[in-house]
C-alpha cells in the first residue's frame, strides 16, 4: 500500500514535470523540470527492484548530463523562446495528431498484455556486475568506453574556439 | 515487492513520457529544448526496459539501460558541442534559422 | 495502518529527528570551534565575550541572523533564488541519512541500526546526492543576477564536479576490498587492528580522498569559489539572513558528511583498532565520534595553515594529478584483490 502511494506520487510528479519541460518557454526552467523528472524516474526504478540503475540514473543523468545542459544554457545566455509563426502552427497541429495516434495504438497493445513481476528477481549490484562482465556483454562494455572517448574528443574538437 | 500492478503502470508511464518527448521534439523551436525532449524520450524507453526486465526476471534489460545511459551521455556531450558551434556561427538557437541545406 | 508498519514509521521518524537535531547542534558547535581554534592558531583569542569561553556565540549569531532583513535583488530570478538554499541543504542532509553512527545493537528486543536507511548501494547513493549538490551552487550563482555571484557559481560547480571523479575513484579500492557498497560491510572489512584500516592498507586512496573531499566541500585550500578576498562572497554574495545561514549550514553539513565518510571508509568506522578494547554499543559510538572529531579538526587546521589555490592550478591539479593517481591506485587495488581472493 505504501509502495503504491509512492509509485503514484512520483509517477504524477514525473508526468507533470515532463509537461513543464515541453511547455515552458524558458530553457532554464525546462532543464530544471527535466531534473525533477529524472529524479522521480529514479525513485520508480528503485521501486521496480533495480537499486543500481536507480542510483546510476541520478549520478549520470541528473548529476552529469543535466549539469552539462545547464552550463551550456548559462554560457550561451539563452533567452525565452518566442511563439511560432503560421507554418509552425500547422506543424504543431499535425505533430499533436500523430502523437495522439501513437498513444492510442500503443495503449491498445498495452491493454492486451498484462505483464506481472517474475518471482526471484535479483537486480543487486553483484548480479548486475556478473551479467555486465559476462562474455555476453563484455565486448559491448569495452566498446562503450571507446565510444565515450570518441565523444570526448569530438566534443572538445567541435566546441573549441578557432585560434 | 510482490505488487503486480507496478510493471503494467510503469509501462503506461513510459508510454506517456515517450509521447510527451516526441511532442516536444516536434513542437519546440529552441535546439537545446529539443535535445532535452530527446533525453525525455530516452528516459521513457529506459523505464520500459526496466519494467520488462522485471517482468521477464532476467537482467538483460537492466544492462541495456546501462548502455542506453552511456550512449545518451556521449550523445548529449557531442550534441551540445554542436549547439555551441552553431551558436557561434549564427548567434541564434532557433531551429528554423538552420535551413541552409533546404531545397 | 497496521501495527508493524506504524512501528517502523515511528522508529524512522525518531531516527530522522535525532539525526537532524544532532547535526544542527553539531553545526552550531562547529562554528564556535572553528573560530576559536583558528584564532588560537593565529595567536589571537577569537570570540570570548558571549558566555564563559564564547560558547554562546553560535546562539548569538543565530539570533542576529534571524532578525536581519531578507534582501532579494530586484532583477534576481525569484524562484531560483528561493530554491537554491533549499536544494543545498536538502542534498546535504540526504547524504548524511544513510551513514551509520555506530555498530548495530539490540534494544527493546529488536536489532536496531544507528542509521536512518541501510541501503544496499549506500555509498553510490551518497555519490549521487553529492552530484545533486552541485545544483545548489549553480542555482545560487545564477539566480542572483550579479557577475560576482555568477562567476563564483560557475567556478564552484566546475570545481565540484571535477573533484567528484577523483573522489569516486578513490573509493573503488575500498569497495573492492570490502566487496560491497554497503557502508556497514566496508566498516566490517576493517575489523581487527589498526593495521587493517584502509588508511594503512590503501594510503594513496586515503590521500586522494582527503584532497578531493576538501575540494568538494570548498574548504581552504580550495575555497576559491567563496574567495572572500577575490569574489566578494562568491556564489552566496546576494544572500542575507536565514538564507545565508542555510547556505552555511549546507557547507558545514557537507563537511561533516565528508568527515564521517572518511572515518567509515578509511579509519575503521567504529572499531577501536586496538585488539581487546571493546568497540560495540556505546564504545563504538565513542570511537566513531573521536575519529570524526579528529578529521574535522584537521579541516580546521588546514584552514589556518594553507594559502589558497589559484583557479587554474586547482583545475590542473584535479584533472591532471589527482585522477591519474586515483586511477593507478584502482589498478593496484584490483590486482591485489584478484590475487588474494577471499
Amino acid at each position: 500500500m505504501m509502495d503504491a502511494a509512492v509509485f503514484y506520487a512520483f509517477a504524477a510528479l514525473a508526468v507533470l514535470s515532463a509537461l513543464v519541460v515541453i511547455a515552458q518557454r524558458n530553457p532554464f526552467y525546462s532543464a530544471f523540470a527535466l531534473i525533477v523528472t529524472l529524479c522521480s524516474l529514479s525513485v520508480i526504478f528503485a521501486l521496480l527492484g533495480s537499486p543500481f540503475i536507480a542510483v546510476l540514473q541520478v549520478i549520470v543523468y541528473a548529476g552529469a548530463i543535466m549539469v552539462l545542459f545547464l552550463f551550456v544554457i548559462m554560457l550561451l545566455n539563452v533567452r525565452r523562446e518566442d511563439a511560432g509563426k503560421g507554418g509552425a502552427r500547422t506543424m504543431g497541429g499535425i505533430a499533436t495528431g500523430l502523437v495522439v495516434l501513437l498513444v492510442l495504438e500503443a495503449g491498445t497493445v498495452l491493454l492486451r498484455l498484462q505483464p506481472g513481476p517474475a518471482p526471484g528477481f535479483d537486480a543487486s549490484t553483484r548480479k548486475m556486475a556478473q551479467v555486465l562482465f559476462s562474455p555476453q556483454f563484455l565486448y559491448v562494455f569495452e566498446a562503450t568506453s571507446i565510444l565515450i572517448l570518441a565523444a570526448l574528443v569530438g566534443a572538445v574538437a567541435l566546441a573549441k574556439k578557432e585560434p | 515487492m510482490e505488487n503486480p500492478a507496478f510493471v503494467h503502470h510503469a509501462l503506461v508511464l513510459s508510454l506517456v513520457l515517450f509521447a510527451l518527448g516526441t511532442l516536444g521534439v516536434f513542437l519546440r523551436r529552441n535546439v537545446i529544448t529539443v535535445l532535452m525532449c530527446v533525453e525525455l524520450m530516452l528516459n521513457g524507453v529506459n523505464l520500459a526496459f526496466i519494467a520488462f526486465s522485471r517482468a521477464a526476471g532476467t537482467l538483460d534489460g537492466q544492462v541495456l539501460v546501462f548502455f542506453v545511459m552511456v550512449v545518451a551521455a556521449a550523445e548529449a556531450a557531442v550534441g551540445l558541442a554542436i549547439v555551441i558551434a552553431l551558436h557561434r556561427h549564427r548567434d541564434t538557437l532557433d531551429i528554423d534559422a538552420f535551413n541552409v541545406m533546404k531545397g | 495502518m497496521s501495527g508493524p508498519l506504524l512501528e517502523e514509521l515511528i522508529i524512522v521518524f525518531l531516527k530522522v529527528a535525532l539525526v537532524i537535531g544532532a547535526l544542527l547542534g553539531l553545526f552550531a558547535l562547529m562554528t564556535w570551534i572553528e573560530r576559536r581554534a583558528l584564532a588560537f592558531m593565529q595567536f589571537r583569542l577569537g570570540p570570548n565575550r558571549t558566555g564563559p569561553i564564547g560558547i554562546l556565540q553560535p546562539i548569538a549569531d543565530g539570533i542576529k541572523l534571524f532578525f536581519k532583513e531578507e534582501v532579494m535583488p530586484a532583477a534576481a530570478n525569484k524562484w531560483a533564488f528561493l530554491a537554491a538554499p533549499v536544494v543545498a541543504v536538502t542534498t546535504a542532509l540526504l547524504a548524511i541519512a544513510v551513514v551509520p553512527y555506530g555498530p548495530p545493537f539490540t534494544a527493546f528486543g529488536r536489532q536496531l541500526q544507528l542509521q536512518v536507511a541501510d541501503l544496499e548501494v549506500g555509498l553510490l547513493f551518497i555519490f549521487a546526492v553529492n552530484a545533486l549538490g552541485v545544483y545548489g551552487t549553480v542555482l545560487a550563482g545564477w539566480a542572483a543576477n550579479n557577475k560576482y555571484a555568477l562567476l563564483g557559481g560557475l567556478r564552484s560547480s566546475a570545481q565540484m564536479f571535477s573533484y567528484e571523479l577523483a573522489l569516486g575513484l578513490s573509493w573503488v579500492g575500498v569497495i573492492m576490498r570490502a566487496g560491497s557498497f554497503r557502508i556497514g560491510d566496508i566498516v566490517e572489512s576493517q575489523a581487527g587492528s589498526v593495521l587493517s584500516w584502509n588508511v594503512v592498507v590503501q594510503f594513496p586512496a586515503f590521500l586522494v580522498y582527503f584532497v578531493a573531499a576538501t575540494a568538494e566541500v570548498a574548504r581552504i585550500p580550495f575555497d576559491l569559489p567563496e574567495g572572500e578576498t577575490e569574489l566578494v562572497a562568491g556564489f552566496h554574495t546576494e544572500y542575507s539572513s536565514m538564507r545565508f545561514a542555510l547556505m552555511q549550514m549546507a557547507e558545514y553539513i557537507n563537511m561533516i558528511t565528508v568527515s564521517v565518510l572518511a572515518t567509515h571508509l578509511f579509519l575503521g568506522g567504529w572499531h577501536s583498532g586496538i585488539p581487546g578494547v571493546p568497540s560495540s554499543g556505546l564504545y563504538g559510538f565513542t570511537w566513531f565520534g573521536l575519529k570524526v572529531g579528529f578529521i574535522l579538526f584537521v579541516f580546521i587546521w588546514l584552514r589556518g595553515t594553507l594559502p589558497r589555490f589559484r583557479y587554474d592550478q586547482l583545475m590542473h591539479f584535479g584533472w591532471k594529478v589527482l585522477i591519474p593517481v586515483a586511477a593507478v591506485w584502482t589498478f593496484v587495488a584490483a590486482a591485489v584483490v584478484t590475487l588474494n581472493p577471499r
